[in-house]
């Protein structure tokens, strides 16, 4: 079986997998980070929303060995100290939340977006939203909650 | 920090763990020396199956186990049962052919469980499921509900002939026709209550467990409703005893109805625990969601509303084609019954009403609750038609219903079908609602919209729910199987730290802040100690779970009843320490006091007494622990009033909500950020329904269309608008806090807003889902038409 090595929330780590091996399954697996979330099949939900080198990616639609010599930051990794992370920290004042399933991969991609553009208007969050599903909320409170966190990181 | 007490939007406790991605959910819980199940689902709507051969697949890598239903027969493993009996007109029960975990002589739906492959890792047993060699006799299926009572349709079940479930009826039938002859003006329509799939975003999953020394199982299930999945596991399909089963539904990622049930998966990997002595662990894909989750609504419908010369409702006739699925679901038979048709006077006084529901059997997935259950679909049919009859009789809709809106003075209202309302005043939701629509403007608005090519329209939905099904005595006579209380116990730790252990389960409402808040109130301690405690067979004394908004207006009563008991027990107590009579001792904001004078003990002092009793009344027990069972009086009756508007771009189909308002009674509101999130959601899976969300079997093969994401429109952030919500006020009359509910209120709502504002813009009826192809076409109908 291939080997794979990454720094994953700052620490390196490697494993033999199959290489059928999906990312998200070596995070879920392998390291027991069970905060990256599996809602579909078809890479289309957004629960499994992970950074890879910065950059939001779907867990479930990359191979462990696809992220061989990356640095992988899951919602594990995003407080630090025990501080939640602006965005963390906006969901929870703005009830950006229910059931908490989609909440992982909706504060990476939220992340994410605002690394992208810092100051995104109501339409630009809801698109850039679109591929994170959300049953619970409605996605108002999301809304809210990422116009929260992008005036609280001085966006 | 801001006040925790009733009213107050505390921010949720259980948020830290799951924005940190350190929540419980079933998937995430593993045993080191566990095995997994994949299920071989059938392919075929409808077949013979004529024999299983495991040959190979037993063969294969890390294949440890593979059972048929052969096997569980063998074992005398029961069928899932359905546990309502609903009596048909002519007083017979309902058809209730078995449904066995796994099939032992026909498949009835795609997607119907076959046999388990049990093996160490999941890929392994995903591969020898493949290897499951089925030998399948097709036999024609039927989808359409309509279709399976023709005298040609294939037949499902032996014990149901005509594929016909239950013939059942409500109301004074002649009383009915009679007023519908005598109207001034009669509104007729049909309409289809579209096929959902639920899709709470954590799939369904089951940890099983065995264990030798005890010859106790414990089953970690994505259950809302761990006592009553125990119960029927036990008492109706494993014949186990209810002590040697723990079942506990540890953090729930969303139900909406579809995690009540007791289903084939986790039945099988309970039973097979013990056969391969080993943890059995099963994962739904979102491929198995769409397939064997329970669906929800697939209603086909005639209603005729009759008026007099002054726009008065006069009577109501309701004709329901109702599809069941395959087989009965555990609350199958009472959805489209006694929580569809006991809805139908909604906020009106119509005097007389009658409706006839047929409930057949098809090859699709087994249909359920889903989201408000019912009533949806009773306010869908309602509200639709009284905005057909607004736009026949040329009276303004806002206004017709207002004329007839049973008037605050009558209650209690007791409806012609069945019900009594205890309290309500619908028009100032109505009011508040067209204030905040801005209706009076609503006019130049749609000219303004003209001018630019665009079609406007705007949608009413005065709806109402009846939540926390009730009272035991009723539902029972009623032909439900269960009892529908809640229990609650309140236990004060010697320190005194409270303990509430509650029999309602929390997937995503925030019972843990709630909960909390009401009891830190009630006993007059801070909010951050107590803790609530729900979801385990194992340290719960019972419970009935969470559906049909019945967390707070039950379980919440049940937890006021259980702090009742343990205030009553602490003053017995605290007039011993204090020298004092009894009745001299009052209770306010955590302390007892002896009437008139600067005594006083705090009820955590009480709680240490109790606990250490070394000064302690003779006849009073230690321990300050008390529980309380709460059986409603009646059900409560959220009601408001849901405003949609929206533009239509006629040369795409595409509708924009352009505005939303919600004006909604709960009831007294405990926590108004919770109550908003939950309106908020309810709206977003209504407006799915009327916009997007769709379930399509292949009417010819019975294959499911719509099977994952790719062909399952979800609503997405971009579907929906900012909404605008607001409360009415009227306390519920029979529970002691004064709640009604308010979970299910915007999926019951938002259907009938949208497609009333919707057909208001076309000016013609259409069917949901109103995907932009379908208002396109009648859109260039209705220019084609302006056009003659």
């Amino acid at each position: 079986m291939p080997s794979v090595s990454m720094k994953v929330n700052g620490k390196q780590v490697s494993a033999e997998v199959e290489p059928r091996t999906l990312l998200v399954s070596f995070l879920r697996e392998n390291l027991r980070l069970t905060g990256t979330h599996v809602g579909c099949d078809t890479s289309q939900c957004g629960s499994c929303v992970v950074h890879v080198n910065g950059k939001s990616v779907k867990a479930c639609s990359m191979l462990a060995i696809q992220a061989n010599d990356t640095e992988v930051t899951t919602i594990e990794g995003l407080a630090v100290n025990g501080e939640l992370h602006p965005m963390q920290a906006a969901f929870r004042e703005h009830h950006g939340l229910q059931c908490g399933f989609c909440t992982p991969g909706m504060v990476m991609s939220a992340v994410d977006l605002l690394q992208e553009n810092p100051k995104p208007s109501e339409t630009e969050i809801r698109d850039w939203l679109e591929g994170n599903i959300c049953r619970c909320t409605g996605y108002q409170n999301i809304v809210k909650a990422i116009q929260a966190a992008a005036d609280e990181m001085g966006g | 920090m801001p006040d925790s007490g009733v009213g107050s939007s505390v921010r949720r406790r259980e948020d830290q763990r799951f924005l940190t991605g350190v929540g419980k959910y079933v998937d995430d819980i593993n045993r080191a020396d566990q095995v997994w199940a994949v299920f071989v689902r059938s392919p075929h709507a409808h077949a013979v199956v004529k024999s299983i051969d495991s040959t190979a697949a037993v063969a294969a890598p890390g294949v440890v186990a593979i059972f048929t239903g052969a096997d569980m027969a063998a074992d005398s493993v029961g069928s899932l049962p359905c546990g309502w009996t609903v009596v048909d007109r002519h007083g017979n029960p309902h058809k209730g052919p078995p449904h066995f975990p796994l099939v032992r002589d026909k498949v009835r739906y795609v997607g119907d469980h076959v046999a388990v492959v049990i093996a160490e890792t999941r890929q392994q047993a995903q591969d020898a499921a493949e290897l499951v060699e089925v030998d399948y006799e097709d036999l024609a299926p039927v989808v359409n509900p309509a279709g399976a009572l023709s005298n040609d349709a294939p037949q499902l079940h032996e014990e149901a002939p005509g594929n016909l479930c239950f013939d059942w009826e409500l109301g004074d039938q002649a009383a009915v026709d009679d007023a519908i002859s005598n109207a001034s003006h009669v509104a007729t329509l049909k309409l289809v209550n579209n096929r959902l799939i639920p899709n709470a975003m954590e799939p369904r999953s089951a940890l099983a467990e065995y264990e030798p020394g005890t010859g106790n199982y414990i089953l970690h299930s994505t259950s809302q409703n761990p006592h009553l999945l125990r119960l029927i596991l036990c008492a109706f399909v494993l014949g186990l005893p209810e002590h040697k089963v723990r079942v506990i539904a540890p953090d729930v990622g969303g139900g909406f109805g579809s995690k009540i049930y007791c289903y084939a998966e986790e039945t099988v990997c309970t039973w097979a625990a013990k056969k391969v002595g080993r943890p059995i662990k099963w994962t739904a894909d979102r491929s198995e969601s769409f397939l064997a989750d329970a669906h929800g609504r697939d209603h086909v419908t005639e209603v005729k509303l009759a008026l007099d010369a002054n726009g008065k409702f006069t009577a109501l006739k309701v004709d329901t084609i109702a599809n069941m699925g395959a087989y009965l679901s555990n609350f199958a038979s009472c959805v489209p019954t006694y929580l569809y048709a006991t809805l139908l006077a909604g906020q009106y006084t119509t005097p007389v009403i009658y409706a006839n529901v047929k409930a057949v059997f098809t090859n699709t997935a087994p249909v359920d609750a889903y989201r408000g259950a019912g009533r949806p679909e009773a306010t869908y049919l309602l509200e639709r038609i009284v905005e057909v009859a607004a736009r026949e009789t040329g009276i303004d809709p806002a206004e017709l219903r207002m004329r007839n809106f049973i008037p605050p003075d009558a209650f209690p209202y007791a409806t012609p079908v069945a019900l009594t309302y205890d309290t309500g005043n619908y028009g100032i939701a109505m009011d508040k609602a067209l204030e905040m629509i801005d209706y009076k403007g609503f006019a130049e608005r749609k000219r303004q919209s003209a001018a630019k090519g665009k079609l406007r329209g705007i949608g009413f939905s005065a709806y109402i729910e009846a939540c926390g099904i009730a009272p035991s005595a009723v539902v029972g006579s009623l032909g439900a199987g269960v009892g529908l209380w809640e229990s609650a116990q309140v236990r004060f730790n010697a320190t005194g730290s409270v303990s509430v252990f509650t029999g309602s389960h929390s997937h995503g409402q925030g019972h843990e802040t709630t909960f909390a808040q009401l009891t830190a109130e009630k006993l007059g301690i801070p909010y951050e100690n107590i803790e609530i405690v729900h979801g385990d067979t194992g340290s719960i004394p019972m419970g009935m779970g969470t559906y049909g908004s019945r967390s707070l207006a039950v379980g919440g009563s049940a937890i006021i009843r259980a702090c009742d008991k343990v205030i009553e027990k602490g003053r017995k107590i605290a007039a011993h320490l204090m020298e004092a009579s009894v009745e001299d001792v009052e209770f306010d904001g955590g302390q007892y006091k002896v009437a008139g004078t600067d005594k006083s003990k705090t009820i955590a002092e009480i709680a240490f007494t109790a606990y250490v009793p070394h000064n302690y009344p003779e006849d009073v027990e230690p321990g300050l622990d008390e529980t309380a069972f709460y059986d409603p009086l009646n059900f409560t009756y959220p009601a408001g009033t849901h405003i949609a508007e929206v533009e239509i771009d006629p040369e795409t189909g595409v509708t924009e909500i352009v505005d939303w308002v919600a004006v909604d009674d709960f009831g007294k509101v405990i926590n108004p950020m919770i109550v908003e999130g939950q309106v908020h959601g309810g709206v977003a899976q209504g407006v799915g329904q009327a916009l997007l969300e769709g379930c399509v079997y292949d009417p010819e093969t019975g294959q499911l269309l719509t099977g994952s994401y790719m062909d399952y429109c979800m609503p997405r952030a971009d579907n929906l608008p900012l909404l605008k919500v607001a409360t009415t006020e009227t306390a519920c009359t029979h529970n002691p806090l004064g709640v009604k509910g308010c979970g299910e209120a915007g999926a019951i709502a938002a259907p009938a807003a949208l497609m009333n504002a919707i057909t208001n813009a076309l000016g013609c009826e259409i069917d949901m889902p109103a995907t932009p192809e379908k208002v396109w076409r009648a859109a260039q109908a209705r220019g084609a038409q302006a056009a003659e």
